[in-house]
């Protein structure tokens, strides 16, 4: 069918538009964006009346945790997808760390099917750097790449031996695919679940210091000097990291990043009062990380914001504080703390759409993340003024693990299409 | 005299009218433990739940005297959290106890916070009896109790309190009690076991135990976890004692009358010489009878004026 | 009633305590807080007066033992209780300002009880504005005072309240 989406501002960073344009969808594909007002009528189109709304290229993810196969209490394929399309996503990349880990084909192939059948959202495989996660012995990267993984990601544990990280980038060269690093020097943070502060000092919690990102960041970057591939670094949450990062890129090397929004929406005060939303890894940081964080996106050393969609049931965090499961969902409140930073003129609006959709498809190769004329019709439409506040309750997500229930916020997704087919409406 | 909250969960929460009042209030409530009938009939038929998730003689032992002389039934549960215990389990042991009408819950858990994620979702008053490496309140207010009684007054004292400051929750509540109180602290021990951060809360930080006691009006010594030394924050406990052992040496420079204080229980000869340990300075035998009255008034102002619920 | 008038009751008290006792042999004062306490002194000084011995004296605060704590909304203040010599066998004079329902008396028996076994407990109070609501009945009394039950009754004491004297204050009064 065809979808005419009118008198929207149609931000697409890749073809550098930023004005008022209709946007003609048919067969899946962009027809055409021309500038508003000049369409013929067409009463053979569904017109999508996209007034005060932007228009932008679907939001691409590429770090969820989407818990299936394993953990399907906690999240599914298809909850996420929903979820997905709720906060305004078209492409999600899901991370490895499943029951059985995506380590193999059959896994790679069995959630990527998942996903087509859903057929909401395009979500994409990531496998793992090491066979069960373990660190010690390098998957068959080449089969997983032929089963259709973008990445590869040991998530949720470092890879931590020099070696076998050395290995993995070197091997990795042969597929041009990127290795996406949680950086975590393990001794350091050993038994931590928060930043290593006065706070964590004040409410007798055992920190995990910046130094523990910090040097394996640097280790990575290090190696990656010598063998050459591509590393992404997820998460990064420290101040020192950004700038190992800066430096590595100065210097030419092929090294990416992404930070997640509450990164750089809540520093590690919020951990007082023990709210288990609030303890993910890497841990919320000192009010100077976040300076830093956005100092990073602000020069473009941050290129990316992915989420870390991490959903965990009520009783994994109804948990004390040590024992609580890491991570929060993060799909459905993106849009409205990325928006933050456009208020906070840390970035333009186009800078932020630029972050969540050309940027990501430009790292990890994939021809999307554009209203070009011929590509796969992914379009969001959201209002960047509409205030309300967040209601965790109402995720699509299966899990509501999110510090930011209850947050007055501004900028709602009205619309999410996916190849041409509307999957989300307010 | 009221308290603002209805429970007890750390220091840090009091203001410094509450503290003050408490102790006062347990320095009426040491008489009871004086007379031949230690009993009182203040809260008979209530019922006092002390729910601890980590081993305790003294602590546990100290809340059941106060909750009897005050003729409250008392019902003592140990549950193990060895095993890895998930919080769904913690506050469905909560849930089951609050079904049986407690009036004050008392708790004493391995994780910081656990007490007040219990406190969040019952009804009933609740104590912290020591969590994590975060509060111990009744600890820090027995022990400002003790100090009361020997120096007129608390404002202006200079207070060191040594060893392991990382993972002592005795030492942050009266770190926080002790400011709150206009009284100075420095905390003592190797660089290894004092946390990030903690001048932040307005103490100052020495290594050299000597130099401290030399300064003070009170040491307060810390119990080493003998575990630490697997964990590398000090080489050997030679080594250990050596720097930090308070020995009558140590003291060569301090005030004739210094007072010793140590939580219990003592690692002897580790952090404390016998012979100081039970030298006319050492008030630790005074700290755990305070412990008596002190909990005893805590439990009287928490249940003493009754409740919302009972009107 | 006036200080006069309170001076010329205590001291007539005092001689009562003493005719009734046949002197001081095993006597004892016991003050309920607050205004008992100086009751109890003030009679202890009289006592002591006439017949040059100074009797034992203790101070009762009855809060512990209150049959109201879990109905009141503040928790009242708890201050320090001291019987330093022993009771038993003693002939104890219990000594509050004010006696009205009787509760506090019998709090207060219940805790003299805890300290031991007195031989005997008599009761003396300043004033008995009636209304028991427990069987109780004064050995000495200063002055009866008819009262309606929303009255009040404050007695001033120096000691406390800077004078001497005993009003009655009507219910209007209190809330205008």
């Amino acid at each position: 069918m065809k979808l005419i989406i009118k008198n929207g501002r149609v931000i697409d960073p890749a073809n550098n538009i930023d004005g008022d344009y209709d946007v003609v969808i048919d067969k899946g594909v962009i027809q055409s964006v021309t500038p508003s007002g000049k369409m013929k009528e067409d009463s053979t189109a569904k017109i999508i009346d996209a007034k005060g709304c932007i228009v932008a290229p679907g939001f691409m993810d590429m770090h969820v945790h989407f818990r299936e196969p394993g953990f399907e209490y906690k999240e599914t394929i298809e909850s996420g997808c929903e979820s997905a399309a709720a906060g305004g996503f078209t492409t999600v990349a899901m991370m490895p760390n499943t029951n059985p880990v995506n380590d193999n084909r059959s896994v790679t192939e069995l959630m990527i099917s998942r996903a087509k059948a859903h057929g909401k959202v395009q979500a994409l495989a990531i496998g793992a750097i090491t066979k069960g996660l373990k660190g010690e012995t390098l998957s068959d990267m080449g089969d997983l790449k032929e089963a259709g993984v973008i990445a590869f990601s040991d998530d949720g544990r470092p890879v931590m031996n020099n070696q076998v990280m050395r290995r993995a980038l070197e091997y990795s060269r042969m597929f041009d695919l990127p290795l996406i690093q949680h950086s975590e020097i393990l001794d350091l943070t050993h038994g931590g679940c928060m930043n290593e502060s006065r706070i964590s000092t004040e409410l007798g919690l055992k920190g995990m210091p910046t130094e523990a990102e910090d040097i394996m960041v640097y280790r990575d970057i290090a190696l990656l000097e010598k063998t050459g591939g591509r590393l992404h670094v997820a998460h990064i949450s420290s101040g020192e990291s950004v700038e190992l990062v800066r430096r590595a890129k100065a210097k030419g090397l092929a090294v990416t990043c992404e930070v997640a929004p509450h990164h750089f929406s809540l520093t590690d005060e919020s951990v007082r009062g023990y709210d288990t939303n609030t303890k993910m890894s890497p841990p919320l940081r000192a009010q100077s990380d976040i300076d830093a964080i956005k100092a990073g996106l602000k020069d473009g050393t941050i290129d990316i914001i992915a989420t870390d969609h991490a959903p965990h049931d009520l009783a994994d965090k109804q948990a004390d504080y040590h024992s609580a499961c890491f991570g929060i969902v993060g799909l459905e409140t993106a849009l409205p703390l990325s928006l933050r930073l456009v208020d906070e003129k840390v970035l333009t609006l186009p800078q932020m759409v630029e972050k969540l959709t050309s940027r990501p498809a430009e790292i990890f190769k994939l021809d999307q993340g554009t209203l070009g004329v011929g590509k796969q019709a992914d379009v969001v439409i959201f209002d960047p003024s509409e205030e309300y506040k967040v209601e965790a309750a109402k995720f699509k997500s299966k899990s509501k693990n999110s510090p930011f229930d209850g947050w007055p916020v501004k900028g709602r997704v009205s619309n999410t299409i996916y190849k041409g087919k509307i999957t989300y409406t307010k | 005299m009221n308290l603002i909250n209805k429970d007890i969960l750390g220091i840090e929460p009091l203001s410094r009218e509450e503290i003050e009042g408490i102790l006062d209030t347990a320095v009426s409530f040491k008489e009871v433990s004086t007379r031949q009938i230690k009993k009182v009939p203040t809260l008979r038929g209530r019922t006092i739940i002390n729910l601890f998730f980590e081993a305790s003689t003294r602590t546990r032992t100290s809340f059941e005297i106060a909750g009897k002389r005050l003729s409250a039934d008392v019902i003592n549960i140990s549950a193990s959290t060895s095993s890895a215990v998930k919080g769904e389990s913690l506050l469905d042991t909560a849930y089951n106890l609050e079904a049986m009408n407690p009036d004050l819950l008392i708790v004493r858990h391995g994780v910081s916070g656990a007490p007040h994620m219990i406190a969040k979702h019952i009804k009933c008053p609740v104590i912290n009896a020591g969590d994590g490496a975060h509060e111990h309140p009744t600890q820090a207010l027995l022990d400002l109790l003790t100090i009361r009684e020997h120096s007129k007054q608390l404002a202006g004292l200079k207070v060191a309190i040594v060893g392991d400051i990382a993972h002592s929750r005795v030492a942050r509540s009266n770190i926080h009690a002790m400011l709150k109180c206009g009284m100075e602290v420095t905390v003592v021990g190797p660089p290894t076991m004092i946390p990030v951060g903690i001048e932040c809360l307005g103490v100052k930080v020495l290594h050299n135990l000597e130099e401290a006691v030399a300064q003070v009006d009170v040491v307060m010594m810390l119990r080493i976890q003998l575990e630490r030394q697997n964990e590398g924050l000090f080489p050997s406990f030679r080594e250990y004692s050596n720097l930090f052992c308070l020995t009558a040496d140590k003291l060569k420079n301090s005030r004739k009358d210094i007072l010793i204080m140590h939580p219990g229980p003592v690692n002897r000869g580790i952090e404390i010489a016998l012979d100081v340990m039970e030298g006319p300075h050492s008030v630790i035998l005074d700290q755990v009878n305070n412990g008596v009255a002190l909990r005893m008034a805590l439990m009287y102002l928490l249940l003493g004026g009754g409740s919302e619920t009972d009107h | 009633m006036n200080a006069d008038e309170m001076n010329r009751a205590i001291t007539r008290i005092a001689h009562e305590i003493l005719e009734k006792n046949k002197g001081t042999q095993d006597l004892a004062l016991v003050g309920i807080r607050t205004r008992g306490v100086v009751l109890a002194n003030r009679l202890r000084d009289k006592i002591a007066e006439i017949e040059k011995t100074t009797l034992d004296m203790g101070i009762l605060d009855i809060t512990l033992y209150r049959d109201d704590l879990a109905t009141g909304k503040d928790t009242p203040v708890l201050q320090d209780t001291d019987i330093p010599f022993p009771i038993d066998g003693k002939k104890v004079v219990l000594c509050d300002d004010v006696l009205f329902t009787g509760r506090t008396i019998r709090a207060a028996i219940d805790a003299l009880v805890d300290f031991g076994r007195p031989a005997q407990v008599q009761l003396a109070v300043l004033i008995d504005r009636g209304h028991r609501e427990l069987p109780f009945r004064p050995d000495y009394v200063g002055k009866n005072i008819p009262t309606s039950k929303e009255m009040r009754v404050k007695v001033q004491m120096t000691e406390e309240d800077q004078k001497d004297q005993v009003i009655v204050i009507q219910p209007e009064e209190k809330t205008s």
